[in-house]
């Protein structure tokens, strides 16, 4: 059943995720894609095989057997997904505080909303 | 000359002559007229060489390669009835720029005239010799461009600005109906070419998308020929300069959407929808134009609504769907041309002359300029379709289908007889008008000018014009018979039918409404007079409606309005509408294929729970929550709960053998939360407010369809993966990787190989992302200005003096420098070991920029900076161009870009060494990495240093 816990996992990072996302403050939004990209990233690699030591590390030499391995291919994209969403976690932060800056505000509109 | 090059020249000249047209001075009236006149007289010559080709009933196609993929060829297209536009075209278009010579001002500016002049005959000769339908589409829609041009030549004037805008709107409206049109015949026959469409006609009338293809070809016809209820922008389009009227709305623009129906008439009349749509619109023009143009004070305004009266004549004409009344149709085509523009052209002589276009300030100016009057008079009366004229020709050949016609509904078909008739007795009266009021009667008096004749060779082009109705209107047969003819066979293919071109057919009914006609509107006339010159401002018996204000309001709506509401209800001025969308969306396109295909468990699951496993996600779930509660008004704990939720995916990696991705996610959690940390320096104090009942009912409701869809989004992807993970993996490419890692890559550790070697690619686009970011961040960075309230440093930072505040992390400090090279060496490790073991370029270039950011907290920006010399910049550069050049190198051996070779390497001490390119590709990447993770950080942490300068100098 760790398929379960890690199904629910992925539930509840992205409901959390998703949540913060649908918030009117910057740094929500900024902490909900931080919580929805590992949601993301683990439900990449769950669409390869979850396999308990079999790290995909082949012997020199000797032809490999690709069922005795996990999936490399889903840890492949995941590894540049999570390079990419730290740029893109570095790149929104920059992004909100020079907005507060300019705004004057931490709103997601760069203005407070209205009464 | 061959045929191919006349075909290119004669669609060419116009344009090279309005391009040559801009570069002569503003003031230069002849030297502009005397180019525009020769390239329209030039133009006119080369058309006349066809003649002897389309009089043998040949078609002539000169065909050019354009995009054959798409079965499209640039075809030019020259039969009898593109011959006869053409030179309707061009033989106009000569006379009118005569005309313009003496007509515009010595102050306007010319060039610009000429070229939009010679640009609008140029796109005017694209549509009448287009070979195929998107072709002509292109051009049809350049002459809608070049009459809005033309309008607003005067475009000073508001009057000219709104009728050129309202011109420009309502026919390229109906020129992207046309486009649409086209789309559908080209694709119902198979081709958008002319020859096979015109061949597909049965086909195309028997298909179910017939319909729909008519009324768009026909919104694009009628909008263009000012049809009913499109009438409206024609008498607005007066503002433009006389020789503009003369030509665009009289012989040329207007004509198209004739032209088109008179070219499709093979393929699209015939039914019962096309004599409904085409017949009614026409029959609704043709009376209700010439009831308004009676009560019209303006000359032009008189002559726009009689235009959109023959006009409606004509479109009648072709929905007979009757090839004699075709015939007629094309026949009074050409007739309307020459005596229309004669009109015009006089009605500018008469403004040029006398200041005034007024019909109800002038009078009795056949006294002082009888020739003109003259004239004026022989074209009205050949308007009115007075017998020895041309117009009486046509009209009497129209008069008999009106007879003749059978048509779908049987009480039309017998009341049209007297609706025509009564219409033609208006066209009567207002020519009547036109004639009486301004040529007899008393001298004028009050006129801004005193009137005289036009200058000699102004007076020409209506004197050649008239003459033009004269000898048609005395000798048919001999003089317009064969052109018609041959306009007529190519029009209307074998469907031609024998026809008579004469002055006298005897005694017979159409002669009869003739004459009832003309003695009707003779009567109307004497009727209207005293009411008439009592100066009614509206047409009576006509609904008050204002097209223009209905425009408008309609142009307000679309424009303004609806946008406005539109970009209200999905606009990007507000992220958290569109965030909801996204989210809802998300969720609705994953429910799609669910509800279509079901959703099935699979069998696969792994029989009992990892108690560790389990538990650990209890604490992971219990962070994301309470990061998700707190991260308002805690930012720090949220910041902490949500590392911990990355702790716990990064310990789950580790578990389901990801060594590399658990490596890159712990560093990546340890940068970003240093990032975050110096960020939130910058945010504004955000202190909880007292709870009450009544805020938080306000804020149920939206926090309630929130937490719905956060709940549906993860419920949704959580059920998802457990089908997924449920399931047996199928065949997949990680097979070709895993066994061809080490035999193809020269490497064991398999995630490495695919990232540097098999999808290297990838990874130098992601790369060039990253340094990317790092210098958007930097350049953000630079003029970065805090909020004001942030400026002051933090109650936290007040508290301590800054004498303990270097004791506070004395010991840290220590250590953190004592690891300087520890963690430097790892990183070094981590690079070296990466392609067989879990590591590699991004985890070590994570590892170097902690190892220098763990300087900067422990000693501060300015220690660090003394001591440490980065250059991240230069990292970024020096990694990017690291990796092209591995990748590069491998064309030198003329392998694929990024193909990976393996070099011998010769070390004193070391010894012999395999260097492969792909580490050197990592290297780069490790670079790369350490430079723009190293300039985002570096210049966060600058900010604190920077804004403190400011407000510290006392």
């Amino acid at each position: 059943m760790n398929e379960l816990v890690v199904a629910l996992a992925i539930g509840v990072l992205t409901g959390s995720g998703v949540w913060l996302l649908l918030r009117p403050r910057t740094f929500q939004v900024v902490i909900g894609l931080s919580l929805l990209s590992y949601a993301v990233n683990l439900f990449i690699v769950a669409m390869g095989n979850l396999r308990v030591d079999a790290a995909p590390i082949v012997q020199a030499g000797a032809g490999a057997d690709p069922a005795a391995f996990a999936d490399p291919l889903p840890q492949a994209l995941v590894l540049t997904a999570i390079v990419i969403s730290f740029a893109m976690t570095a790149l929104l932060l920059v992004v909100l505080l020079v907005a507060r800056g300019l705004a004057g505000t931490d709103h997601v509109d760069g203005r407070e909303p209205e009464a | 000359m061959s045929d191919d090059t006349l075909l290119i020249a004669l669609l060419a000249l116009p344009f090279a002559g309005a391009a040559g047209a801009l570069f002569f001075p503003a003031n230069a009236r002849n030297a502009e007229a005397w180019l525009a006149g020769a390239i329209a007289l030039a133009a006119l010559l080369v058309a006349a060489q066809f003649y002897p080709d389309v009089a043998r009933a040949e078609v002539l196609r000169s065909e050019f390669r354009w995009l054959p993929e798409l079965g499209l060829g640039f075809t030019l297209r020259m039969d009898g009835f593109a011959w006869l536009f053409a030179v309707l075209v061009t033989g106009i278009g000569f006379l009118v720029v005569l005309y313009a010579r003496y007509y515009m001002s010595p102050q306007d500016p010319v060039p610009r005239f000429f070229s939009f002049f010679l640009a609008f005959m140029g796109a005017m000769l694209g549509v009448v010799l287009a070979g195929n339908l998107i072709q002509l589409v292109f051009f049809w829609e350049l002459t809608s461009l070049f009459s809005f041009l033309l309008i607003g030549y005067w475009h000073h004037n508001a009057a000219a600005r709104d009728g050129a805008r309202m011109a420009l709107v309502v026919t390229s409206a109906g020129g992207l109906c046309l486009f649409a049109g086209a789309l559908l015949v080209g694709r119902i026959a198979g081709s958008y070419d002319l020859d096979r469409v015109l061949a597909a006609g049965d086909l195309i009338r028997a298909h179910e998308l017939y319909l729909p293809a008519l009324v768009l070809v026909l919104l694009g016809a009628l909008t263009k020929s000012a049809q009913f209820p499109f009438h409206f922008w024609l008498p607005h389009a007066m503002a433009a300069p006389t020789p503009v009227s003369a030509y665009l709305h009289s012989a040329a623009m207007v004509k198209l959407g004739v032209f088109l129906m008179a070219r499709l008439w093979p393929v699209l009349a015939g039914t019962d929808a096309w004599i409904w749509i085409v017949g009614v619109a026409g029959l609704c023009s043709f009376v209700l134009g010439a009831y308004a143009a009676i009560f019209q004070h303006d000359l032009k305004g008189l002559l726009a609504y009689s235009t959109i009266s023959h006009l409606g004549l004509i479109t009648l004409l072709l929905g007979l769907n009757s090839p004699l009344a075709a015939v007629a149709a094309i026949f009074h085509t050409m007739n309307h041309a020459t005596f229309k523009a004669s009109l015009f052209m006089a009605a500018g002589v008469i403004d040029h002359e006398t200041g005034t276009r007024d019909i109800r300030r002038l009078s009795g100016l056949a006294r002082f300029m009888p020739i003109t009057a003259t004239l004026a008079m022989v074209a009205a009366a050949a308007m009115a379709g007075v017998p020895l004229l041309n117009g009486f020709l046509s009209k009497e050949m129209f008069f008999a289908q009106a007879l003749a016609v059978e048509g779908p509904s049987q009480s039309m078909d017998r009341a049209l007889p007297y609706l025509v008739t009564v219409a033609a007795a208006f066209s009567v009266a207002y020519s009547l008008r036109f004639i009486r009021e301004v040529f007899f009667g008393p001298a004028p008096v009050d006129l801004p000018r005193a009137p005289h004749e036009p200058p000699r060779w102004m007076r020409f082009p209506i004197e050649a014009l008239v003459l033009a109705c004269v000898v048609v209107g005395l000798f048919p047969a001999a003089t317009v018979g064969p052109l018609l003819d041959l306009a007529a066979r190519a029009a209307l293919g074998p469907a031609t039918p024998e026809y008579s071109l004469a002055l006298w057919h005897g005694f017979n009914l159409p002669l009869a409404m003739s004459v009832l006609a003309l003695a009707g509107g003779v009567g109307v006339y004497r009727l209207l007079k005293t009411q008439l010159a009592r100066g009614v401002e509206r047409t009576p018996f006509l609904p008050p409606i204002d097209a223009r204000a209905v425009f408008d309001r309609v142009l307000a709506a679309v424009s303004r309005r609806w946008p406005r509401a539109l970009e209200a209800a999905v606009g990007t001025n507000r992220l958290q509408p569109q965030l909801r969308w996204l989210a809802v969306l998300a969720v609705v396109a994953a429910l799609g294929p669910l509800y279509r295909h079901g959703l099935a468990f699979g069998e696969g699951a792994s029989p009992d729970v990892d108690p560790a496993l389990a538990i650990a996600w209890v604490v992971g779930a219990a962070c994301a929550i309470g990061a998700a509660w707190q991260a308002k008004f805690h930012r720090l704990v949220a910041l902490v709960l949500a590392g911990g939720a990355g702790l716990v995916t990064c310990v789950t990696f580790v578990w389901f053998s990801a060594p590399d991705l658990a490596l890159t996610q712990l560093l990546v959690e340890i940068v970003t939360t240093v990032l975050i940390l110096l960020g939130l320096r910058w945010l504004p104090q955000r202190i909880p407010f007292a709870w009450t009942w009544a805020g938080a009912r306000a804020a149920a409701p939206r926090r309630l369809r929130d937490l719905a869809i956060a709940v549906a989004a993860g419920g949704g992807l959580a059920t998802l993966a457990y089908a997924v993970m449920t399931r047996p993996l199928p065949e997949t490419v990680s097979r070709y990787f895993v066994t061809q890692a080490y035999p193809a890559g020269g490497g064991t550790n398999v995630v490495n190989v695919i990232l540097v070697d098999f999808r290297g690619f990838d990874t130098l686009g992601e790369i060039t992302v990253l340094g990317a970011v790092g210098l958007v961040v930097y350049a953000l960075l630079r003029r970065f200005r805090p909020a004001r309230e942030s400026l002051d440093a933090p109650p936290q930072q007040r508290k301590q003096s800054a004498a303990t505040a270097a004791d506070d992390v004395l010991v840290p400090g220590v250590i953190m420098r004592l690891m300087f090279p520890v963690i430097g060496v790892l990183a070094l490790y981590l690079l070296l070991r990466g392609h067989n073991l879990p590591g590699g370029g991004f985890v070590a270039g994570l590892t170097m920029a902690v190892a220098l950011i763990l300087q900067y907290m422990a000693g501060g920006t300015r220690w660090a900076e003394a001591r440490l010399d980065i250059q991240p910049v230069r990292l970024i550069g020096a990694g990017l161009l690291i990796a092209a050049a591995t990748g590069a190198g491998a064309w030198v051996v003329a392998r694929p870009f990024l193909a990976a070779l393996a070099v011998d390497v010769e070390l004193p001490l070391v010894g012999k060494l395999q260097l492969p390119s792909v580490f050197v590709f990592d290297v780069g990447v490790f670079a790369l990495v350490v430079g723009a993770t190293a300039l985002v950080l570096v210049a966060l942490a600058h900010q604190s240093v920077r804004s403190h300068r400011a407000p510290q100098q006392p």
